[in-house]
């Protein structure tokens, strides 16, 4: 089957792969029918997560129809369409059983890499490099998902596979951000980042009962994005001073809830973003977190700040003070999807969040290669690209 | 087969195995010799009854094959959290020749969890993947990801 490959450091290459076969009582093969690509793919594709090795499938949003199933698959069944959730669950340890499904016991197959690197690891995920278990990932024509029955979702009528696939990650850890930052109504939020993970985290603001979302960033077609489909307010980055300007908006407070949804390959136009670059590129730090700066900085006293944008090792300057003396709640996660999907789904086919507009670029997976070009610079207004493989 | 149903059978084919669950208490090797970091305690938190953990003094397959080298012992977990299972290599048990030991007990331990709470281990072997050049970085990665479930903090 055809597959999209990292091959080094900006390199990707589709070739022709085996397929997947059923490996334990709990997996099934699922179709892919469309896959996107994530944020959080750049910096794999980047070099800057470590544990990447060549030949490594990526991809871990996607959606498909299940074609094959374990001997111990109760839920799902042959012929099912089904959004798979990008991180993994058991279902049974402690983590699964208290909502807290990404950080899963049970289903990386390298729990030593993440110990070192983390203390602890994380849960399996598709196509996310060895740290998370090495599993191959989405950007193929079928991949393996083990544990079907607690990371597969029933995809409900009317909803278009543009709409779905992104129920696979970028809604639910926006919702996450949102949720577990502790929004509520009459809050004002502030998200740092307008590519598919911030304007879900807008919305879920918005839906959690936010008085105001105001958005940042400084692509222009994503800030119309927010403007026109999410409904929130927006702030270019670019233009203007991000604190003093959410510091007015906000009544001289500042946001109640902060989520930063940019990562570790930040931008902006502070001095100490230049600061950042120059001690990553001389692998003094390994992430730049600008954003989580600023969004510490600018949160209200004894508000909350939710770290949604993915870091992999460690960053300098990092305002400690800030937190501990505006007395902050800092939180973070990857996405906890699987206590989420299903409400998500059904928000969609009402119409309450909007997906498909995400899709900038829908394309084959032959394609893939150009399609993650376009995304990495953000070409003719690219916010996402999704394929068919 | 239902996970629970799994786990027993796993405890059943383990009778011929019994092994002594030692009392539960801490490790009286000098800090700092040589034995000190291999004979200590290591522990997952497994969430299943006692009950379903050690079945009749029988170990969890996993742990079958270092019986002669451990030692084990169970307690219940805090807040209803199931149970903490927790071996070590024996102290002044001969080295023999059983290689890393303590990485071996890693893995069994985290296999015996795996197996006790979903009846499965996680595994992504054999999986599609594309041309692997054996680059020295490549080379490192693997062998990293060869040899994690025998490392970490466990």
């Amino acid at each position: 089957m055809k597959a999209l490959c990292w091959t080094g450091i900006n390199k990707l290459t589709i070739e022709n792969v085996d397929e997947p076969t059923i490996l334990n009582p709990s997996d099934a093969i699922v179709k892919v029918t469309m896959t996107a690509s994530c944020g959080s793919d750049l910096h794999l594709l980047g070099g800057y997560v470590p544990g990447m090795r060549a030949g490594d499938i990526l991809g871990h949003e996607f959606m498909g129809e299940i074609v094959a199933v374990g001997s111990g698959v109760s839920e799902r069944k042959v012929g099912d369409r089904v959004v798979v959730c990008s991180f993994m669950s058991c279902g049974q340890c402690w983590y699964c059983t208290n909502g807290l499904t990404s950080l899963c016991d049970n289903t990386n197959p390298h729990p030593g890499l993440g110990e070192g690197l983390f203390g602890a690891p994380t849960g399996g995920c598709f196509g996310y490099s060895q740290i998370t278990g090495g599993f191959a990932g989405s950007h193929a024509e079928y991949v393996r998902v083990p544990h079907i029955d607690t990371g597969a979702f029933l995809v409900p009528d009317g909803v278009t596979d543009e709409q779905a696939v992104f129920a696979s990650d970028a809604v639910p850890t926006g919702w996450m951000g949102a949720d577990l930052g502790g929004v509520k109504p009459g809050d004002v939020v502030a998200v740092w980042g307008a590519g598919g993970v911030g304007q879900m985290a807008a919305r879920a603001a918005m839906l959690l009962g936010a008085e105001k979302v105001i958005v940042i960033d400084r692509l222009p077609e994503r800030l119309e994005q927010v403007r026109s489909v999410i409904g929130a307010e927006t702030l270019d980055y670019s233009s203007g001073e991000v604190m003093a300007e959410l510091r007015e908006r906000t009544g001289g407070r500042g946001p109640d809830v902060a989520i930063e949804a940019v990562g570790m390959e930040a931008h902006s136009e502070r001095p100490d973003y230049v600061y950042d670059k120059v001690k990553t590129m001389l692998k003094l730090e390994t992430d730049r977190p600008t954003a989580v700066r600023e969004a510490i900085l600018s949160a209200r006293k004894g508000g909350s700040v939710f770290v949604l944008g993915v870091f992999g090792g460690v960053v300098d300057k990092f305002p400690l003070g800030a937190v501990m003396n505006k007395g902050l709640t800092l939180r973070s996660a990857q996405q906890h999807g699987h206590r989420y999907i299903p409400m998500l789904l059904d928000r969609i086919a009402a119409g309450e969040i909007s997906t498909g507009h995400l899709a900038t670029h829908v394309m084959p997976l032959d394609q893939g290669p150009q399609g993650y070009e376009m995304f990495k610079t953000k070409a003719d207004g690219c916010v996402r690209a999704v394929f068919r493989p | 087969m239902s996970k629970r149903t799994a786990a027993a059978l796993i405890a059943a084919g383990t009778a011929a195995a019994s092994v002594a669950v030692v009392a539960r208490r801490r490790s009286t090797d000098a800090a700092g010799s040589p034995d000190s970091n291999e004979s200590r305690w290591r522990v997952v938190t497994i969430a299943r009854p006692e009950a379903e953990v050690i079945v009749d003094g029988a170990l969890p397959a996993p742990l079958i094959e270092l019986a002669d080298l451990i030692d084990v012992r169970t307690s219940a977990a805090p807040g209803d959290r199931g149970t903490e299972l927790a071996a070590r290599i024996r102290p002044n048990s001969a080295a023999g020749d059983h290689g890393d030991r303590v990485g071996q007990l890693r893995a069994a331990l985290r296999r015996s969890k795996q197996l006790l709470e979903t009846g499965e281990v996680a595994t992504n072997e054999p999986q599609p993947e594309g041309h692997r050049p054996a680059t020295p970085a490549g080379l490192l990665v693997d062998a990293l990801a060869r040899r994690s479930p025998e490392k970490g903090i466990l």
